[in-house]
């Protein structure tokens, strides 16, 4: 077991900090700043920019850039999920109470269902992504001598296809409902609201047309085919980024 | 051991829509009312603010304002040869956990059921003779009809504000409203949302395939609004935050914005909130209700006694409790006896995409705006050449164009992820539209609640376990609506439509519908039914049970409209013919 650090800035901001504190003792494991995840795997660290990092390893977050990049990738018609910063956002996630799946029904006994009867594993989101990146890795080693990080778009691509169908069978985790989380929650990272730390800039919501959350369209709703021409706005206004700001 | 509390009149297990309205109505005639909430108390100032309300991911992705699983939950298995498993995270349908229930989060599409519905068996049976009607088919009357509900839906909807176009007023049709629907005393409080692009283009297509729309009725003000009770309403504002969001702006109706203002001043009404009601306790007899036991937050266990105890939790929370408490036999699929856990019903809905060549903009509207279509509800057409029961309206509706949830579904062949996904997003987001069909589910044999033999909630006691599936009637019947709805978008004259039949097994996720029903079924007869015409406990008559838990089978409506006619019919009931001579009121 390793003693990574999770803020990644050595300016380590006081709401960072009661907020990685909060973590630290949900999890029951370790003191700040040594927070996160019991299960954490020694991986070296690093920044990028100024987030805090609250869950994911470096190995992890190279993973997740290179993996979001391929389901929404940048392109004529914009940035994609790496630029609107969703590894960022799956990690806040993960930190949090989704990450932990606190609202879930978590008792046992465990067993195998029906596809009817829904998610049936043992692991919190957190867990899965956690052990999904290691067998996806341990995938590509075996398969390509390499990372999943280090491989061409297009054989980055073949593999995400491979474990949405189940086509990959990985060691422990089971393919296709890591992929299903993955890509649900790029897709929340990038059409989230920027509050949440993707969607930088209102990326997503540029793309689609969507003016963000506002309070009053008495008078547009009935000009129809009328374009709505106001720039995006989020919850926390006009700032594209406003995570960043907490750091 | 329980500390016993200071006896009240009258203890409402849940403080949601039907509990609101009692605690209102009991409160008027002077009874002392006590509402136990699982959830917390909430307001529209300082919960509901604009500011943070519109807030996709919190509340309608990771579901801030619905019960949590880790509390409450259900196992489910399609039948009963299968072994139930939990739903461990929410998917299927979204219950609520706190003061005003789903009355907070719901859309407001407000309807009332039709005539025929209420005398389903009956109805049936007269018009294509008793073998039309499957043999496991278990559908019953209601034992109430619409006629004698009519003047508590006005009094639902005149509380509510509600906003339509009448179609039929005292047998007279109206032009622009649904003339399908049962005639009505008077018309709706308010005049019909403002329309959509959308909705308007549906409109259009759907007169020209000869049917007769028109605009839905809507718990969302269309302008401001005063109630009988004198609670002001503000008007919508067309914002998209509906469904899965609480309205920040009092023109949504709920608890809150109706009824709360007024109730909460009442010296002769008590609410507990983060409580969990366990039990209701039975005296020695075995046929009188005691009161009922809770949990506070703090773990303590309280026993609060009361004359009359009312289950107003949401459908199967209720069916529940009255399992756990041992109040009516327990439903038997095996034997077809008892009553508890009896016709479960749901609903099927299916949809169809159409990606326009307008620029409707998806992001303005409300929970409850849309267009509709009647001809295939209920009894509405001659089912004799379709060889099922049931219906359902088609509708465009608009309620928001929310980016995570609500892209509705991409052109045939579009992928799941990469660039051409993207393009995809691109160019149908502000150019695209869904029909729903909303159809009925009957009840049958093999649909049933009972407690399961494995798993368990927080206090150790057993959790509720759904079986439940899909039968053909309702595939037929889901079928037929589906083409009907894509009859209409193909004469919406768009670049390409998606057709999404539901097909194959009913599935605990993805979400489909909250329309959970059944389980303390109303009826005419102690052995097929929990509660009486008046929602009485036929074993305890003590005991009223409130919300779609009563319904016998389910219509092709939302059902909210029918839960608060119901439990103003209730209420009534309970104030001049209870309260009057406390005891069974119907004998059989």
């Amino acid at each position: 077991m390793g003693n990574p650090t999770n803020v990644r800035t050595l300016r380590i901001s006081r709401r960072n900090l009661l907020r990685a504190s909060a973590i630290a003792v949900a999890a029951g494991c370790g003191v700040i700043p040594r927070v996160a995840w019991c299960a954490t795997p020694n991986s070296s660290t690093g920044s990028r920019g100024s987030e805090a990092f609250a869950y994911f390893t470096q190995d992890e977050i190279a993973f997740l850039d290179a993996a979001v990049d391929r389901l929404i990738p940048a392109d004529d018609l914009g940035p994609g999920a790496k630029e609107a910063n969703v590894t960022f956002f799956i990690d806040q996630q993960m930190a949090g109470s989704f990450g932990r799946a606190e609202t879930w029904y978590m008792q046992g006994p465990w067993k195998q269902g029906t596809p009817q009867q829904g998610y049936q594993l043992k692991l919190t989101p957190a867990q899965l992504y956690r052990a999904g990146i290691r067998d996806v890795n341990e995938y590509c080693q075996r398969t390509f001598k390499k990372d999943f990080s280090e491989l061409d778009a297009g054989i980055r691509d073949r593999v995400l296809h491979g474990l949405e169908k189940g086509d990959i069978a990985l060691r422990d985790t089971p393919a296709k409902d890591f992929f299903e989380m993955l890509l649900k929650n790029t897709g929340e990272g990038f059409f989230a609201d920027p509050i949440y730390g993707g969607n930088q800039h209102f990326a997503g919501w540029t793309l689609l047309g969507f003016p963000g959350p506002r309070y009053n369209y008495i008078n547009e709703i009935d000009q129809f085919g009328k374009p709505y021409t106001l720039p995006p706005v989020g919850l926390a206004g006009r700032n594209g980024s406003p995570a960043k700001r907490n750091v | 051991m329980a500390t016993r509390l200071k006896p009240v009149d009258v203890v409402l297990v849940g403080f949601g829509w039907t509990g609101s309205i009692l605690a209102q109505e009991l409160t008027d005639a002077g009874l002392q009312v006590l509402a136990i909430e699982r959830g917390k108390f909430r307001d529209t100032v300082p919960d509901f603010a604009t500011t943070h309300i519109q807030d996709e991911l919190k509340y309608a992705v990771r579901n801030a304002l619905f019960e949590e699983p880790a509390r409450e939950t259900l196992t489910f298995r399609n039948s009963s040869a299968e072994t139930a498993l939990p739903m461990r995270h929410l998917g299927s349908f979204n219950p609520a956990s706190g003061v005003g229930g789903a009355g907070v989060h719901w859309n407001g599409q407000n309807w009332r059921f039709l005539p025929s519905d209420f005398v389903q068996r009956s109805h049936i049976e007269e018009r294509y003779g008793k073998k039309f009607i499957p043999e496991d088919m278990t559908i019953q009357d209601w034992g109430v009809t619409y006629n004698e509900l009519e003047p508590y839906y006005d009094k639902w909807e005149y509380m509510c504000g509600i906003s339509g176009e009448a179609g039929n007023i005292r047998g007279k049709l109206q032009s622009g409203g649904n003339p399908f629907e049962g005639a009505r005393a008077r018309g709706y409080p308010l005049p019909p949302l403002k329309r959509s692009y959308a909705t308007a283009i549906f409109d259009k297509a759907a007169r020209e395939a000869g049917f007769k729309p028109f605009p839905c009725a809507a718990a969302n003000t269309s302008q401001p609004y005063k109630n009988p009770y004198g609670v002001q309403m503000g008007q919508c504002t067309y914002c998209g935050y509906c469904e899965w969001f609480a309205c920040g702006n009092y023109s949504k109706s709920s608890p809150q914005t109706t009824i709360l203002p007024v109730l909460l001043k009442k010296d002769n009404f008590a609410y507990r909130t983060l409580c969990d009601v366990t039990r209701v306790n039975k005296d020695s007899s075995g046929k009188r209700a005691t009161g009922v036991t809770y949990v506070d937050v703090q773990g303590r266990e309280f026993e609060q006694p009361a004359e009359l105890v009312i289950l107003c939790a949401f459908a199967q929370h209720n069916v529940h409790l009255l399992l756990l408490s041992g109040i009516g036999a327990p439903y038997d699929p095996k034997t077809n006896g008892g009553v508890v856990g009896r016709n479960y019903a749901y609903q099927i809905t299916s949809s169809v995409d159409v990606f326009l060549n307008e620029n409707v903009n998806p992001f303005m509207g409300a929970g409850a705006l849309g267009q509709a279509i009647d001809e295939f509800n209920g009894d509405n057409f001659d089912h004799a050449p379709h060889k099922f029961i049931g219906g359902g309206y088609i509708a465009l509706w608009t309620t928001g164009g929310r980016p995570i949830l609500q892209q509705h579904g991409l052109p045939d062949g579009t992928p799941k992820w990469g660039s051409d996904w993207k393009k995809a997003r691109h160019e149908n987001y502000l150019r695209s539209a869904s029909i729903a069909t909303h159809g009925s589910v009957m009840s049958y044999r093999d649909s049933y609640l009972d407690l399961d033999p494995t798993y368990r909630d927080v206090y150790g006691n057993p959790l509720l376990r759904l079986t439940f599936d899909f039968h053909d009637n309702e595939h037929k019947m889901s079928k037929f609506l589906t083409d009907k709805a894509a009859l209409i978008g193909k004469a919406m004259k768009p670049r390409s439509i998606k057709v999404n039949y539901r097909e194959g097994h009913y599935s605990i996720l993805p979400y489909e519908t909250t329309h959970n029903t059944g389980g303390a079924a109303m009826g005419t007869d102690p052995k097929t039914s929990v509660v009486n015409r008046y929602l009485q406990c036929w074993d305890m008559p003590n005991v009223f049970v409130m919300g779609a838990s009563v319904f016998p089978q389910n219509a092709g409506y939302n059902p909210t409209g029918t839960v608060g006619a119901l439990t103003f019919w209730a209420a009534d009931a309970i104030r001049n013919r209870y309260m009057k001579n406390p005891g069974q009121l119907i004998h059989t």
